[in-house]
């Protein structure tokens, strides 16, 4: 299961990293952006779709065209270091959150018994 | 593909600075949070990573009181200590925190968990990491990220399974 859409996910595959620097500089098309890679047309518009999910790609129209602008905020502002460390702890309260599940369910039974 | 009514994690390091805080919402009231972090058949069931083995040395989460937790994973065994300065039921814990695992002793930071109240039993934890320099900080952030994420994928995944995210 992917449900994974965070600045890691967007520059964890080499092309996605590659679609990334190319439109840096100017927005380009999804032909434009083809071009440029040595895979197919279908795989590029997956990468391009998750980097739009990621939030790093806005899809711009102009006319019947449909341009790529590259949105590199969130690179600049989350390091990747920052964004492990606070995967870390994003880990541990999920597992606490279990945890206070199970300890309001008790409290219930025993509140009942009594 | 969205988890929208999950609790994010947020962190805050700004660049140059000595502090971490680290700020996270709970669907449960603070008594119950404040336990879960105080005590220590709690403690185990969520601190540690998932793929090493936590245990506890020493617990006393009291004002002079001191803790010092392992985790170990095979032959490799990381040391955590420090001393408790406050904790106050169900608001407030203060204590110092030092990794036995960096090439020298003495970098130990000062740590404060502030747990509030928010509407329909609910908390909200903030949790504030000083350390004793930039470089301290930076270092301690960068030693937990090839052990963290290596299993947060699995133990969402389960979460999901389970059906406990919604």
């Amino acid at each position: 299961m992917q449900t994974r859409r965070d600045v890691f996910q967007a520059i964890a595959d080499p092309t996605r990293r590659g679609i990334i620097e190319l439109i840096a500089g100017q927005s380009l098309n999804l032909n434009a952006i083809a071009e440029k890679f040595d895979v197919s047309r279908p795989a590029i518009s997956q990468h391009i779709k998750i980097l739009t999910e990621c939030g790093l790609i806005v899809i711009k129209k102009q006319g019947r065209e449909r341009f790529c602008e590259a949105k590199l905020q969130q690179l600049n502002e989350v390091s990747a270091w920052a964004e492990q460390y606070r995967r870390l702890w994003a880990d541990k309260f999920e597992a606490l959150d279990q945890l206070l599940i199970q300890m309001q369910s008790k409290k219930k039974k025993t509140t009942r018994k009594k | 593909m969205t988890t929208t009514t999950k609790n994010a994690t947020s962190i805050k390091a700004e660049p140059g600075k000595q502090e971490v805080f680290i700020t996270r919402e709970f669907d449960a009231p603070r008594e119950l949070v404040f336990k879960a972090f105080t005590d220590p058949k709690l403690v185990v069931q969520w601190l540690g990573p998932r793929d090493l083995t936590m245990k506890i040395e020493k617990f006393e989460p009291k004002a002079g009181g001191s803790y010092r937790y392992i985790h170990a994973r095979g032959e490799h065994s990381y040391g955590f200590h420090g001393v408790v300065h406050e904790s106050t039921f169900p608001e407030r814990i203060i204590q110092t925190f030092e990794f036995e695992g960096l090439p020298e002793k003495g970098h130990v930071a000062l740590e404060t968990a502030r747990f509030e109240e928010l509407p329909g039993g609910r908390t909200k934890l903030i949790t504030q990491s000083v350390f004793q320099s930039v470089a301290d900080r930076d270092g301690m952030m960068q030693s937990g990220m090839e052990r963290g994420v290596n299993d947060s994928h699995e133990r969402l995944d389960e979460l999901f399974a389970k059906g406990a995210v919604k």
